[in-house]
């Protein structure tokens, strides 16, 4: 699901989304909109490229145009583990329009890149480990000829097994000079003799879900007449793209400037440097604008993806069904090159149990080289895969106690205060009992036969070959949490600008706009803070101070934050004059609808006239508070904040041919406070969109190394039939005192939850025990019909 | 790309496949231009198939409907196609999102011949002819499975024109699972048609081998069994025995090794479709009975 187009196609859309929660319960009108706010926060303002994204005007990278461009067409690897014997690019260089072939023997500075480690090749010079790995580039002034070219180059391989089996790189030779191993953590908390009246035990593997953009890579690079090179393309994390970029080309950081286009869709990191790094050798070459938009398919192979992962779980608990220890062994297939693996691992580990008070804990987990596609960050990483895991063991443990499933979870329910078993304090609220109570009093949907008959979509869509009476009915929960921002001592800090001019403000700020929301909540934090109504928000490109990268729902916080200081600063100036003209403080005056009035409202001026034709500026900066690392026993404050969220899900269930249809899910969540209702409506739709393709038919799959199919038809995405109705029944508006507004970043929570709620679900209909995501249709067959 | 023709009629069609030996002939391109996007097909010429007004109808003969190669999905899915072909015009709807249904062709559907060709199954259990024109207003016609099993192939400068289907006035279903609840390509499908004239019921399975399958020994038992002057209903276990009896058929266990030891199982996987074309067998033809 692209969060992106779903955004652009939401914010324009005459409805708004619905939301229970905010308009009273289901079957609420849109009256509710009548008491949201115009402007500022609370409101739901649209999007302000929401109508060009809709009409198809708003210009991606792969729109852009420079006179005399040329195209990049990249060679890779088709074998996922081989020794490079020769490279002949004559071939290539032969060919008439060609202009420039470049191999890692171009490469004038690091040959390695990685934004979380240095340890992925720009080109494999000598090895290949992983199936479309990045081996040389071609310029040419036609995409044909590039194409042509770049197949043209006669590469010698000598093909070596691939180690495709996370399990067996513990053993395997080293795949890289790292090692196979990135890294373990074995974290220990409590006392590991405890033991709980009942056991049970669990083995879950988790498949790999790509982010699937719906605009595949592209970037435009032009070569400036200095001898550096400006790249435009849809980066997420500019600054460290353009140091990395830089790194490459031996060039000092500020000779690379990194221009963010349009976002076509990111749920990850987006545009990997291993696209932007060929593209600018091959302008800096060849001293043209060189230009690549990659396919689909090598969008497929040249991103990273969602770790798939093992996981072995042991749940002690009392008669009660009160959690007594959880021991878990915890498998990252990190595929070849290290990325995000280590932050995905951490998180992992650290939420093994769940929004759960659990005592004592004992969690292994390791993340390894393979030669499989390589991993990295995707919404969610880490805690999504675990959420599938544990709450599999709710499951279990409450069929085995034969305790309902939402009231077992209820027994064990973390809150603030509780301690983690990192042995971090919850300091955050954490109204997780809320959340569940809240989706599991929500009205069940009716059953089919209750409803007209046509309105009951089957399993397997409107033609599809769905039967009534084979149809059973399931209804599952799902509690999930992540964090917030960088972990483990990442420096988390974001700079922001505003200006003041003739009654207009804009925002300078590097958080790139993903579909996030962002530039949307900057215009409503100034028009809050300054009373302005028109905000603009300027485009983004490394000559602006670094605001990080746009993941961990970081922007609304950190960016954000910085957004709110540097109005207030603004504010301040604007306001002061005033305050010593009037004789009172600044904090006595408001200002609301471009007019500036004292608190008792007899002394009242206009915004333009206070002005007086100045410009005011002011610049801030945001950096929460700091983390630790986790220790060698898993132990540490690692994470800044935590989100929670409680899904239910209600799904019919083919259970002859194992067909699976999502009815509807059911969401609560902690937000801390409702910035702008229709935006965070959009955003958790589409992470429960996202987490219900992961539950049910996301899934890259590779046969040793070998991705299967690397299209929209063999990676099958959630489509409007696929996605059920989704009601927000509930936004627990406890404010975090530390977060800048109290609100919290909610995209990435419903992805996390989603699919763990979708596997209880189908559980319930089919009796089955559902250990494998996404979820097989020969998982979903069950052979005697339901009690 | 050395030039793109757009002729009126099937016989300029075929003359400009003849002058232009490499050219490659398109209709709906849902196929062909996803292959040159891909870069695995780089046509010197196309012979442009949208403009042969004759191609996108049917017409009827001697009790048959000849349909035109050009018919899209789109056109096959509409009430009025669907009340003389029923499973046809029920594949036809089933075969991917509007855009694709409503560009692709019937014909195309046949050449790209692609397992999961939803039609294909379809047109299979009809014993469709296929009508080829060749060079010089030549015409000869060939059974859709001998074109699909490879027995028989299109020439060069041959097209295929229209489709001869039978018009059996009587019910047809045709089944398909998906992966997902959206558009999505068959994991297996059935297509079942009663002929009563005959007395016969037809079946053919599809997507699940490189071409339909038909289970002619379990057509032949289940269409002994219907009562075809009564009310034609079947007990649901005489159904269900069909669905297994069409899914062994379609796919078989191991043969036993030579040695005389156990033939090893089918992998969990096999043993999954094999239910699932049990089950749409016995759904089809009981919503055929019904």
């Amino acid at each position: 699901m692209s969060s992106d187009a779903a955004t652009a196609a939401n914010a324009t859309s005459t409805s708004l989304p619905r939301i229970d929660a905010l308009s009273g319960g289901p079957g609420g009108g849109p009256d509710q909109d009548l008491e949201q706010p115009r402007m500022g926060l609370g409101s739901s303002l649209p999007a302000a490229d929401a109508r060009a994204k809709t009409e198809g005007t708003f210009p991606y990278a792969a729109d852009l145009w420079a006179e005399g461009l040329l195209w990049a067409a990249v060679l890779r690897s088709p074998h996922p583990h081989a020794r490079i014997l020769s490279i002949d690019t004559s071939g290539a260089e032969e060919m008439p329009g060609v202009r420039a072939v470049v191999t890692h023997e171009d490469v004038p500075g690091e040959s390695n890149y990685g934004r979380h480690v240095v340890d992925r090749p720009v080109f494999a010079s000598d090895l290949v480990r992983h199936h479309g790995e990045a081996i040389a580039a071609v310029a040419a002034d036609h995409p044909d000829t590039a194409r042509l070219a770049a197949a043209a180059i006669a590469v010698r391989y000598e093909v070596l097994e691939p180690v495709t089996d996370p399990e067996k790189a513990f053993e395997a030779e080293p795949l890289h000079p790292d090692g196979n191993l990135i890294r373990h953590i074995p974290l220990r908390y409590g006392d590991a003799e405890a033991a709980g009246e009942v056991v049970v035990e669990g083995l879950y593997r988790i498949g790999r879900q790509d982010p699937a953009p719906i605009g595949a890579e592209a970037g435009l690079a032009v070569p400036r007449p200095d001898g550096g090179v400006e790249i435009y393309t849809a980066s997420t994390d500019p600054h460290t793209d353009r140091d990395l970029i830089a790194a490459c080309f031996g060039l000092e950081p500020d000779r690379v400037k990194v221009v963010v286009t349009g976002v076509p869709g990111a749920t990850g990191d987006r545009e990997d440097p291993g696209f932007q790094i060929p593209l600018g050798l091959l302008a800096l070459r060849t001293g043209c604008p060189v230009k690549l938009a990659a396919s689909r398919e090598e969008s497929f192979l040249g991103h990273t993806h969602r770790h798939p992962t093992l996981l072995r779980y042991r749940h002690h608990a009392d008669a009660e069904g009160r959690l007594v220890k959880v021991e878990a062994q915890i498998l990252l297939d990190a595929g070849a090159y290290a990325d995000a693996s280590s932050e995905s691992l951490a998180a992992a580990v650290a939420f093994a149990c769940g929004p759960y008070v659990v005592p004592h804990a004992f969690i292994e987990g390791w993340a390894v080289r393979t030669n499989n596609p390589p991993s990295g960050h995707v919404r969610g990483e880490g805690a999504m895969q675990v959420c599938a895991a544990y709450e599999g063991q709710m499951d279990k443990l409450a069929a085995r106690l034969g305790i309902d499933p939402a009231e077992l979870r209820l027994r064990n329910t973390l809150s603030t205060g509780d301690i983690l078993p990192t042995g971090q304090t919850v300091t955050c609220p954490a109204p997780v009992a809320e959340l569940l109570q809240a989706v599991r009093d929500f009205p069940l949907p009716a059953l089919p036969k209750d409803a007209p008959e046509d309105d009951w979509l089957l399993p397997g869509g409107p033609e599809g070959a769905g039967e009534p009476g084979a149809v059973r009915r399931g209804v599952g929960y799902g509690l999930g949490m992540v964090h917030m921002l960088g972990a483990e001592g990442t420096d988390e800090v974001s700079t922001a600008t505003v200006r003041v001019h003739d009654g207009v403000a804009t925002v300078i700020c590097a958080a790139v706009e993903t579909g996030q929301g962002f530039t949307t909540l900057a215009r409503q934090i100034v028009q809050e803070t300054l009373g302005v109504e028109e905000v603009h928000v300027a485009a983004v490109d490394t000559d602006q101070p670094p605001a990080g990268p746009a993941t961990h729902g970081r922007h609304t916080w950190v960016s954000g934050g910085a957004v709110e200081r540097a109005a207030k600063m603004v504010r301040t100036q604007l306001l002061q004059p005033l305050a010593h003209k009037f004789g009172m403080s600044t904090e006595l005056l408001q200002i609301a609808d471009g007019k500036i009035t004292s608190y008792d409202g007899v002394l009242s001026t206009t915004v333009t006239e206070a002005m007086d034709g100045k410009e005011l500026w002011a610049t801030a900066q945001c950096r929460p508070h700091p983390t630790e690392p986790l220790d060698e026993a898993g132990q540490g404050d690692a994470f800044v904040g935590l989100a929670f969220c409680a899904v239910r899900a209600v799904v019919d269930v083919d259970i002859e041919l194992g067909s699976i249809r999502v009815v509807e899910m059911a969401v609560a969540q902690d937000v801390g406070r409702v910035l702008n209702p229709s935006q965070l409506a959009i955003r958790i739709e589409a992470g429960i969109t996202q987490g219900i393709g992961a539950a049910l038919t996301e899934n890259l799959r590779t046969a040793k190394g070998l991705i299967r199919h690397p299209d929209l038809t063999g990676y099958a995405l959630p489509t409007a039939l696929d996605a059920p109705d989704i009601r927000i029944v509930k936004l627990v508006e406890e404010r975090d005192v530390v977060a800048p507004f109290g609100a919290k970043p909610a995209s990435a929570v419903p992805v996390v939850t989603a699919p763990a709620a979708v596997a209880s679900a189908v559980r319930s209909a089919t009796g089955r025990p559902v250990n494998r995501l996404p979820i097989r249709p020969q998982a979903a067959v069950a052979t005697a019909p339901k009690g | 790309m050395q030039s793109v023709t757009l002729p009126t009629s099937l016989d300029e069609a075929v003359a400009a496949l003849g002058a232009m030996p490499a050219a490659v002939p398109v209709a709906g391109g849902t196929d062909l231009m996803a292959a040159v996007n891909k870069g695995l097909l780089r046509p010197s010429g196309l012979v442009g198939l949208g403009r042969i007004s004759e191609l996108r109808g049917w017409h009827y003969q001697d009790g048959h409907a000849l349909l035109g190669a050009g018919l899209t999905h789109a056109r096959m899915g509409r009430p009025d196609f669907a009340a003389l072909i029923p499973a046809l015009a029920a594949s036809a709807r089933a075969a991917g999102p509007p855009q694709i249904r409503n560009a692709g062709t019937l014909g195309g559907n046949i050449v790209t011949s692609a397992p999961t060709g939803d039609a294909l199954p379809v047109l299979a259990a009809l014993e469709a002819e296929l009508v080829i024109a060749g060079p010089e207003g030549g015409r000869r016609e060939i059974p859709v499975s001998h074109l699909l099993a490879g027995r028989e192939l299109l020439e060069p400068a041959e097209l295929i024109g229209f489709v001869r289907v039978p018009l059996l006035h009587a019910p047809q279903v045709f089944l398909k699972a998906t992966g997902r609840t959206g558009p999505g390509r068959a994991t297996a499908s059935v297509a079942i048609v009663l002929d009563p004239a005959r007395r016969g019921v037809r079946c053919a399975v599809g997507a699940i081998a490189p071409m339909p399958l038909r289970p002619l020994e379990a057509e032949q038992w289940i269409a002994s069994l219907i009562d075809w002057d009564g009310d034609r209903g079947l007990a649901p276990d005489a159904l269900a025995a069909f669905g297994e009896y069409v899914a062994a058929a379609c796919i078989p266990d191991h043969a036993p090794p030579a040695d005389g030891s156990e033939a090893p199982p089918l992998s969990p996987a096999v043993l999954h479709l094999r239910r699932t074309v049990a089950a749409l067998a016995r759904r089809a033809l009981g919503r055929a009975l019904s």
